[in-house]
């Protein structure tokens, strides 16, 4: 890169140190693209497909985690933060992980006791938000969600000991009973099924006992997660952060194959383009070998030639490259509302790269067919053997 | 003659048809790699999301209720059904054994240490770590290092038919043990292999192999839960639905469908007195997991194929467009339309069918490598893969030749013969 464009600059700047030399230089440019019209264009075309095929794939390279990892935010808790010990958290403890989430995730509290049922049989019983658990645990399969006060949610295996002829029941804890109504059932197959969720008011009016967990999902990449971590340490010092690894490191593993893979494809594609490009723009230049022996024959010189050949190249470099960008962008949208239901955001950081990489090739296409033609006498050319 | 013409069209100009060749080439290897690793991705990826864990738990039956906080158990150990170790095998006897990439049965217990004069209380996992075991003449290694990805172990892992056991590295600490040392309880020694590492309750426990825990609550044989990784179809409406709902063909749709809900059916059949359930939070999200890394690889690979047709085209046109003056030559010595045109299309079924080889064969290798490198396996291509990669291949050559070809004869052939192109 460095090199092609050196070689141009000095000829262009040399150019402009005589307005009518920039002008002839100019003209030359543009009446070769509107004069062979449709070399021009399928060249162009070429230069434009290449650049659009780019960015679409540059920017889905880097949109694509983001969008993954809020697929993986699905699987629920990503941080969890437990009192030590077997005792509660203090009661601000739910304010100071909002707080220190600022807004990137969402927080459930839970809190647990064992109670007794009518037929003194044991059975946890949990206090959560059920809105939040809601929305954090999505794969809760729950027949009907409480609404009411006194309403309970009941885990499929608690059913037939909690309340086996359905219709309301009691839980006695120290000695405190508390009448409820049950709202539904909640299945998960995991060990939330030998449970009764309560609503946090009525859970904390009943026993007194305070939320002992609270599930994080933080989201963003890992060090951002990293970071989320720190600062509920920071501020929670009495209690316990730690990842849920189960969570953090399959999503870290699934999201490196599939990078990986959209890596190898996106290059794959990207070199393939360029090879549609070269091969394109070297017919191009090919077939212009008689204005490059005309040129030669009035005099020019071999760097004048090849700095307008250049020129011509890097010009359509990038006019290419910003058809490309736009429609890889476009392209990239169409991607992101296809699969993903979410948009992908247009990447301006990608357009230098899309841009460079463009001219490079074009002006890499030009040179090798002119290095070949240099050898060659113009009166060869001109007659045309 | 026009077999002649050909011929020594590629006996004489064979750097360009080579580079014709290598450019349909490099295109065929592009997109034969590109549908491989798309045709394969989704089992790739079905698999690595197997390291979120087991997506199956299969218990008694007439289990009694689980009344478990932060890992501590409070029902007594010998309350509650056990299922029986010896029917473990028959997992791998089911219709879907190959979909059954492992499984780890667990045996909660309690044991008493006795350290520096006081005694306390510790619980006692036992379980398989990687085991051998046999079914029929299939012979499998499985246990909580497949199942069980995220467990870190700090020294080694303990022999499954040993009594050494692990101590979670929290209880470690506690105690002040290290790998080595040994632990006294129920009446003999164990050693300490390693320290484990998992970030929930494990970490307060003791894992040993399952025998020991058999011995600790004198259960021999006895198993409390099995966890079960599968790799398994997303769910859909069939899958939902109630199996004893369905007529004797729809069941046997859903029977021999890799569901989650199927696999749970026949784990039920294979274990006796057992109850299956899919572990939602795994099963339930690994279908938008896999059908989101699916389509952003099919749609990848649609680019892939775009931008390969739209290379071998470049490269055909270019490769006709220099040949103005031989069209030219041909025509005025009176060739017709026709006969330039079937020269060029049979010039480049031939270009198409060497270099659709060659990139069929190199696409492979380069699917393989894809494969190796990525996701350390093999990615298989399909023979049935060869014939449709070679028709595109001359589709695309044809497609890509055919417009140049137009305009190559349209071509005055006095322009041409002059070279005012």
């Amino acid at each position: 890169m460095s090199t092609a464009t050196a070689s141009v600059a000095p000829s262009l700047r040399e150019k402009r140190a005589g307005k009518p030399h920039t002008s002839m230089f100019l003209r030359m440019l543009l009446r070769a693209a509107v004069l062979r019209r449709g070399r021009a264009a399928s060249a162009l075309m070429a230069m434009t497909v290449a650049a659009t095929v780019a960015t679409a794939m540059m920017n889905l390279y880097v949109d694509v985690q983001a969008k993954l990892r809020s697929e993986f935010r699905s699987y629920g808790a990503n941080i969890v933060v437990v009192a030590k010990d077997g005792t509660s958290l203090p009661p601000s403890a739910l304010d100071a992980v909002t707080a220190a989430l600022q807004g990137h995730g969402q927080a459930v509290p839970f809190a647990f006791v064992v109670a007794r049922t009518s037929s003194d049989q044991p059975v946890v019983v949990a206090g959560t938000n059920f809105d939040q658990v809601r929305s954090l645990n999505r794969w809760w399969s729950v027949s009907r969600w409480p609404s009411a006060p006194q309403e309970a949610l009941l885990g499929m295996r608690a059913v037939p000991v909690v309340a086996p002829r359905g219709g309301p029941f009691d839980l006695t804890f120290q000695g405190r009973t508390l009448h409820l109504n049950s709202a539904g059932t909640l299945q998960t197959g995991a060990a939330e099924d030998n449970r009764v969720y309560l609503s946090m008011n009525d859970f904390v009016a009943w026993t007194g006992v305070q939320p002992s967990t609270i599930e994080v999902a933080a989201s963003g990449a890992p060090p951002e997660v990293e970071a989320t971590m720190q600062r509920l340490a920071a501020a929670l010092p009495a209690a316990d952060v730690r990842p849920v690894r189960q969570i953090v490191e399959g999503e870290a593993r699934v999201l490196g194959k599939t990078r990986a893979t959209l890596l190898a494809a996106s290059v794959l594609i990207i070199l393939t383009s360029a090879l549609c490009v070269f091969s394109t723009l070297t017919g191009w230049v090919f077939d212009r070998r008689r204005d490059f022996a005309v040129m030669k024959a009035l005099g020019a010189s071999e760097k004048l030639v090849s700095g307008f050949f250049a020129a011509e190249a890097a010009a359509l470099g990038a006019v290419g490259a910003l058809l490309g960008y736009a429609l890889g962008i476009g392209v990239a949208a169409w991607i992101g509302r296809a699969n993903f239901n979410a948009t992908i955001t247009p990447r301006l950081s990608v357009f230098p790269w899309v841009l460079t990489g463009s001219m490079v090739v074009a002006i890499l296409s030009a040179i090798v067919p002119m290095t070949m033609l240099r050898k060659v006498q113009p009166a060869i050319i001109l007659r045309g053997e | 003659m026009f077999g002649r013409i050909v011929y020594e069209s590629f006996r004489r100009q064979k750097r360009r048809k080579m580079l014709a060749a290598v450019a349909i080439m490099l295109g065929v290897t592009v997109a034969t790699a590109m549908i491989a690793v798309a045709t394969d991705i989704g089992d790739k990826i079905n698999r690595e999301l197997r390291s979120l864990g087991a997506n199956l738990l299969v218990t008694p039956q007439e289990d009694s209720l689980d009344v478990e906080i932060g890992g501590v158990n409070l029902r007594p150990p010998s309350d509650g059904d056990y299922l029986s170790e010896a029917d473990l095998p028959k997992i791998k006897g089911t219709f879907w054994r190959h979909n059954i990439v492992g499984f780890a049965p667990m045996l909660p217990a309690s044991v008493t240490l006795s350290a520096n004069g006081a005694t306390r209380e510790v619980p006692l996992l036992g379980t398989y770590f990687a085991k051998s075991l046999a079914f029929g003449k299939d012979e499998f290694v499985t246990g909580v290092r497949t199942t069980h990805p995220w467990w870190k172990v700090q020294g080694a892992w303990p022999n499954d038919n040993s009594t050494d056991v692990l101590v979670g590295e929290r209880l470690a600490t506690s105690l002040g043990v290290k790998p080595g040392d040994s632990l006294e309880f129920s009446g003999s020694a164990h050693r300490i292999t390693g320290i484990l590492s998992v970030g929930s309750s494990e970490d307060n426990q003791i894992v040993a192999p399952l025998s020991v825990a058999q011995q600790v609550i004198a259960k021999p044989g006895a198993v409390r839960r099995i966890y079960v990784s599968a790799l398994t179809k997303p769910e859909d409406a069939l899958a939902r639905r109630d199996p004893k709902s369905m007529n004797p063909e729809l069941f046997d749709r859903w029977y021999c469908s890799p569901y989650v809900q199927s696999i749970a059916y026949q784990l039920q059949e294979a274990i006796p007195h057992s109850h299956a359930e899919q572990i939602r939070q795994v099963s339930q999200n690994e279908g938008t997991v896999l059908a989101r890394i699916k389509g952003l690889m099919l749609l990848v690979t649609l680019a892939a194929l775009l931008a390969s047709a739209l290379a071998v085209s470049a490269a055909m046109a270019t490769a006709i467009f220099e040949r103005r003056v031989e069209v030219g030559l041909m025509k005025a010595l009176g060739a017709g339309d026709f006969a330039v045109a079937s020269l060029f299309f049979a010039e480049a079924a031939l270009l198409a069918l060497f270099g659709g080889v060659a990139g069929f064969a190199a696409g492979g290798l380069l699917a393989r490598q894809i494969g190796r490198t990525i996701f350390a396996s093999e990615i298989t291509i399909q023979p049935v893969l060869f014939p449709i990669i070679l028709a595109i291949a001359v589709i695309v050559t044809f497609s890509g030749s055919a417009i140049a070809i137009r305009r190559a004869v349209k071509f005055d052939p006095v322009f041409a013969l002059r070279g005012d192109a």
